[in-house]
């Protein structure tokens, strides 16, 4: 049901994405001269009131009020019509509460973590960018509005993670999930595009009431005819799979751990990578009326699920460990999405946010009391000197592995159970998923048994400066370990208490709900399978690397091929640079510089050179003597004379 | 009473050795007379025709001219010297500075 929105309504739903706009404003205008190292003074009141305003959307919308409101018409073209409006419903009022929230901590949290940079009101002025492209992003109530703040929050990526710039790797790394996300982006511009061409309007609510008109159409391209609504869908798709990491456009993200990282924690774990489940679950009208499609994307998330966890176990940057656990949950996402469980993935969506975030503000704040050290081999033993931290870690690895009753295994559990009853696909995903999460289990508890226990293996010096960080710092992950517990307990599956599943159940008028029938006794089994594979990681992790600390060694000479493996990350990345990247430098270096200095060259130093040999010739009619310009000048005159007479005659 | 004709030859003759001497000879200052002949042979064939038509226009129009003949030798004397004192030479063919 929608209502009128009243003005008062629209200045506090403008405001939500405004507040963090105008801290970004100031900051980069002011933040070099006057403000400087005050910069969160600007930022985190307009992020927190941000967060204000968007609790109170929650409210709204939790009462019925589901609003569709345009504040001014932004392109107007003949019949391309595109308002700049918001459309807050149940899906965008979570995707607020999850993005203001985590953004306010984190904001809180870099005040201690940033201390003393240079480019600290630079930092703050695009954190505070971000803020406001994701905000748009989640509110848009169109296509291009939802476009624009796609590209928005990428480009705000590209700045964060290449912060530190004058660092060749963070640049680079800048440069590399600008250019990966670039692929995604295509297909996504093009999906955008077709859907104006078929279905003649941008507006979300206008899409998908004309695209069940469009089923069974089919588009011919390259002499072979597609269906139209999965060529549209998987054309969106394209872009959900850059932004979102997932194969095989998941490289940028373990690289992009270059920035700093509170920008890992918001930008890569928390918000803008599940900006691709938000756009899918957003367009589920589209995606209900594809199977192709949907199946497409639950198999790439499945595969991704488990391919990523398979290189996070033998990762030793604490960091790119999570960054491929990041991958693999975004994988359960949209492994969620794709068998039509739509709520399930904004549910882990959301819990994810929290104990991720939490990962990676943990792990920021270890490798920031060893001075920039992310080696785990080079940690160890911190358990002692930073039991805040270690706390936090044990939560939030509670949490993701899926251990009953914490935040992550709600969600998880709720994904796994929704995919098993999904056919024979649906099983051979399951099976994927749990394997996954196996694996999750193993990897996270790896990290913590690595950086947390034995003995500290780093420099004497640094052991010397070994510190529990301030509590600028420990306050924010204690919220957010609130969150990693509690997130979940709006999702308890119906089986284990009444009245249950609050969130799909809030979710349902947007998303609908998931198809699928099963018995107490499977849901029991997939719970019981799942609760057992994280219990079985740990314990296998526990023996590893407490017990038996030598056997990690031995097993990676024993599968020295295996280890190789997946320690080089498949070699994608070498992959794409000997497909992709070598080739194009080489065309860059062969055929376009041999076209740059012939055919451009050319053409920019030959006109010049022409008109220099014309206006040779013609300097010399420039005698610079009087009498030779009087002589011309006066048989000018006569032959005028002359050719009066003649010709008046 | 002489006839309109003859003025016209005056003016004919004066002008044409103004632009002999302008052509002609190389120092400044015989070209600067040659050419206030010439202005002067212009202003004789004025007040000529002015004379003939009983009109003033052709006697107000002398005067302009030879004001604005004034002012122009007033101002190129002085680019003259100005000249001079930098290059002590006032032949025509030593002073080609626009020479392109």
């Amino acid at each position: 049901m929608q209502y009128a929105p009243t003005v008062n309504a629209m200045i506090k739903y403008t405001l939500i994405p405004l507040l963090p706009f105008l801290a970004f404003i100031i900051n980069i205008l002011l933040g070099r001269n006057f403000i400087r190292d005050k910069a969160h003074w600007v930022a985190i009141p307009a992020v927190f009131g941000s967060f204000v305003l968007a609790v109170s959307a929650f409210i709204d919308v939790a009462n019925g009020q589901v609003i569709n409101i345009d504040v001014y018409s932004w392109i107007v073209s003949g019949d391309f019509n595109v308002s700049f409006g918001f459309l807050i419903d149940q899906l965008s009022a979570i995707m607020l509460l999850v993005v203001t929230s985590i953004s306010t901590l984190i904001f809180i949290y870099s005040v201690g973590y940033m201390h003393g940079d240079p480019g600290y009101y630079r930092f703050f002025a695009y954190l505070s960018l971000f803020v406001f492209s994701m905000l748009i992003l989640v509110m848009a109530n169109n296509f291009l509005l939802l476009y624009f703040g796609w590209e928005a929050v990428g480009l705000c990526s590209y700045f964060l993670i290449g912060f530190w710039f004058h660092k060749k790797s963070a640049a680079d790394a800048g440069k590399k999930a600008f250019i990966v996300n670039r692929f995604g982006d295509f297909g996504f511009g093009l999906g955008v595009i077709l859907i104006f061409l078929t279905l003649g309007s941008l507006d979300y609510m206008e899409v998908f009431n004309r695209a069940g008109g469009i089923a069974g159409q089919t588009i011919n391209i390259l002499g072979t005819d597609f269906d139209l609504i999965t060529v549209i869908c998987l054309l969106l798709f394209c872009g959900a799979v850059g932004k979102s990491a997932q194969l095989p456009l998941h490289v940028w993200l373990p690289d992009a751990m270059e920035g700093p990282t509170p920008v890992s924690a918001l930008i890569h774990a928390a918000t803008m990578v599940t900006a691709g489940v938000f756009m899918v679950a957003r367009t589920s009208p589209l995606f209900n009326l594809s199977a192709t499609a949907m199946n497409t994307v639950a198999v790439v998330g499945g595969l991704t699920a488990i391919f990523a966890a398979t290189i996070a176990l033998v990762q030793n940057d604490i960091k790119r460990v999570i960054a491929y656990s990041t991958v693999s949950q975004l994988g359960y996402m949209f492994l969620a999405l794709g068998v039509g469980a739509y709520s399930a993935g904004i549910f882990h969506l959301y819990t994810h946010a929290y104990f991720k975030a939490l990962l990676f503000l943990g792990s920021g704040s270890v490798i920031h009391a060893l001075g920039d050290e992310q080696d785990m081999r080079n940690m160890g033993g911190l358990k002692k000197f930073m039991p805040q931290t270690y706390k936090v870690f044990i939560i939030a690895t509670l949490s993701i592995t899926g251990i009953p009753f914490l935040a992550g295994f709600f969600s998880k559990d709720e994904i796994l159970w929704r995919v098993y009853q999904q056919g024979d696909l649906g099983k051979f995903l399951w099976f994927l998923g749990t394997a996954a999460a196996l694996l999750t289990a193993f990897y996270s508890w790896r990290l913590i048994y690595m950086t947390f226990h034995g003995k500290f293996r780093g420099t004497d010096e640094q052991e010397h400066h070994l510190h529990e960080s301030p509590p600028v710092i420990t306050v924010p992950l204690w919220f957010l370990a609130v969150g990693a517990v509690a997130a979940g307990w709006v999702g308890i599956p119906p089986i284990l208490m009444e009245h249950g599943d609050r969130i799909g159940e809030f979710l349902a008028p947007v998303l609908g709900h998931a198809q699928g029938h099963g018995s107490h006794a499977e849901e029991y089994f997939v719970i019981a399978a799942s609760i057992f594979v994280a219990v079985a990681g740990w314990l296998i992790a526990h023996r590893m690397y407490i017990k038996k600390p030598e056997i990690p060694a031995q097993l990676g000479a024993k599968y020295q091929p295996i280890h190789k493996l997946l320690y080089n990350k498949y070699w994608i990345d070498e992959l794409y640079s000997k497909v992709f990247v070598q080739p194009t430098l080489k065309l860059a270096d062969k055929v376009i510089l041999g076209f740059d200095t012939i055919v451009i060259e050319g053409i920019v130093n030959g006109i010049p050179a022409l008109i220099d040999s014309f206006s040779q010739g013609l300097r010399r009619i420039q005698t610079g003597l009087i009498s030779n310009y009087g002589l011309v000048m006066t048989l000018g005159a006569l032959c005028m004379l002359i050719g009066y007479m003649v010709f008046s005659g | 009473m002489v006839p309109l004709s003859w003025y016209i030859m005056l003016s004919a003759v004066m002008f044409s050795i103004g632009v002999f001497g302008f052509l002609a000879r190389r120092n400044l200052i015989i070209m600067f007379i040659s050419l206030e002949l010439m202005l002067n042979s212009v202003n004789v064939s004025l007040v000529a025709f002015s004379h003939y038509l009983q009109s003033m226009n052709g006697q107000i129009l002398v005067f302009f001219v030879i004001t604005v003949a004034a002012a122009e030798a007033a101002i190129g004397l002085a680019i003259l010297i100005a000249y001079y004192k930098n290059n002590p030479t006032i032949k025509v063919d030593e002073i080609n500075l626009l020479k392109g």
